[in-house]
């Protein structure tokens, strides 16, 4: 088998279990430069536990994770400083490279957060949190991004900068992005290849065809399945409540 | 100019408080105190040990803390039983495991109230070496360590995603804990070594907006409580140790007066 160049990282038939039970099983995917890979699904599907097995969070896993890349850029779903900790957002900047005071303003600046260089982290809003943690992960510039739930709490209009952001991103660093989003809307116009998680791999595919997929109606309702896809097929198997496989 | 017993506490007791200032708030950050107590705690088995084979006691100190800690970590990994509960367990039961020992030494006479609260009369230019070169190899490699340690203590997750090798830097933090309560244990003694890591930190972070400045002001802490610690023992023959941690004391509360302050700024 022949190594792609592209590839940044690839799970093969990946999988993690806690405690006895599994988070999530049978993952495979892959993340190549330049490309949008994202991870959709109910809560407790397993999205974040697989984005932290591809960034190598998780060691003890079932399956085959190869990373091609040191430079990542991560936005955990959940970030909580403690009082202890005084900490500014231009302290937050440099928390895992150093960088120069141009490429800190400029990684706030795009994220729209530039005035707030000097102020506390425990003092920001949840938007304005997430936009730091969003132009701290971009601001290495990156091989490879991981992006989980990157606009969360962040008002509509921001949003969609944000979203439109990722993706030039994704285009000027040639960058490849694992995003986790529960914005259909988006993830079907920005994304180049979606995968359905629910405790293992539902459907993936490109987003037109994994709206036409029944597996994806069943999780999001016929509403947004509704919105994005005319078409249906059959699918082959029902989820019990532990999120396992039973054929039909 | 060392021969003065008292200008030798001063001179330990500065080299201690540089060393405790980073790390303490360290301590405060990742929640450690209770385990710096258990490692403090392990010091009196560490102690006995220097007294049996003729050991310093700074190198015994340091290898059964390092090795009460190593033993923490396998407990942690192999028992259900929850962090502190264990820290618990390890830290009273070196401790009773220590005091029983003693009473088998017979033909030693111990310094109990010196081990505990610490002896400054004790102070030896040996100690003093120890202290300032140990101290400065703590420093030398806390600075090594900085960046995953920082990190990691900001968000485990974001530094091993991002490939600073987190677990990496916690072993050798543990370490550190280990060797700054062996330096340590003369000048405060083992009872009262957390309170010299966490409470000039705790001033520290009342007046403090950034990690550096914590640091700083934790280390400016850590000086004043030593210096006006050893003067009033000397002036009132109180027990140094404890002289120390009462100095700290007072300035942590002098620092709550600014954060009163600042919150009355604020509205």
């Amino acid at each position: 088998m022949s190594i792609d160049k592209n590839i940044l990282v690839k799970l093969k038939d990946a999988g993690f279990r806690q405690n006895d039970k599994w988070l999530v099983k049978g993952v495979s995917l892959v993340v190549e430069k330049g490309k949008i890979v994202t991870l959709i699904g109910p809560n407790g599907s397993g999205k974040s536990t697989t984005a932290k097995i591809a960034l190598g969070i998780y060691k003890k896993i079932d399956g085959e994770v190869e990373k091609y890349t040191n430079k990542v850029g991560y936005v955990p779903q959940k970030v909580s400083i403690d009082w202890t900790l005084p900490l500014r957002v231009s302290d937050f900047m440099v928390l895992t490279e150093n960088l120069k005071d141009e490429a800190i303003n400029e990684a706030l600046s795009l994220t729209g957060v530039e005035h707030l260089k000097n102020k506390n982290l425990g003092n920001l809003s949840g938007g304005e949190f997430q936009r730091v943690l969003l132009a701290r992960a971009i601001s290495k510039k990156p091989e490879l991004l991981v992006l989980d739930e990157p606009v969360q709490g962040v008002d509509f209009t921001g949003e969609i900068a944000l979203y439109e952001l990722i993706k030039k991103i994704s285009e000027e660093l040639n960058c490849g992005i694992l995003l986790i989003s529960h914005d259909l809307h988006t993830v079907m116009s920005a994304t180049d290849h979606v995968v359905c998680l629910n405790g293992h791999v539902c459907c993936s595919g490109s987003p037109i065809d994994v709206a036409k997929n029944k597996e994806y109606k069943v999780l999001f309702g016929e509403q947004a399945s509704q919105t994005l896809s005319i078409y249906e097929h059959r699918h082959d198997h029902v989820h019990s409540h532990e999120g396992d496989i039973k054929k039909n | 100019m060392f021969d003065d017993f008292f200008i030798r506490a001063l001179v330990a007791g500065i080299g201690v408080a540089f060393v405790t200032g980073p790390l303490g708030c360290f301590v405060v950050w990742r929640r450690l105190s209770y385990f710096g107590d258990t490692l403090a705690h392990s010091a009196l088995l560490g102690v006995t040990m220097a007294y049996s084979f003729e050991l310093n006691i700074a190198v015994s100190v340091f290898i059964i803390s390092s090795v009460i800690a190593l033993i923490l970590i396998q407990l942690q990994k192999k028992t259900n039983l929850p962090g502190d509960a264990l820290l618990g367990l390890l830290a009273h039961s070196s401790l009773a495991v220590g005091l029983v020992v003693i009473g088998f030494l017979t033909f030693i006479r111990f310094d109990i109230m010196g081990l505990l609260f610490g002896d400054i009369l004790a102070v030896t230019i040996d100690d003093l070496l120890i202290i300032w070169i140990g101290g400065g190899l703590i420093l030398l490699v806390l600075k090594l360590i900085w960046k995953p340690l920082f990190a990691s203590t900001v968000n485990y997750e974001l530094a091993e995603a991002e490939g600073l090798n987190p677990d990496r830097a916690k072993a050798i933090f543990t370490i550190l804990m280990a060797a700054i309560i062996a330096i340590s244990i003369k000048m405060v003694g083992l009872l009262l070594i957390t309170g010299m890591l966490i409470i000039p930190a705790a001033m520290a972070r009342n007046i403090s907006d950034n990690p550096k400045k914590m640091i700083i002001f934790s280390i400016i802490g850590g000086l004043l409580s030593v210096i006006i610690g050893l003067f009033s023992s000397l002036e009132f023959n109180s027990p140094s140790g404890p002289s120390i941690i009462t100095a700290s004391l007072i300035l942590f509360i002098l620092s709550l007066l600014k954060i009163k302050q600042s919150a009355h700024l604020k509205n």
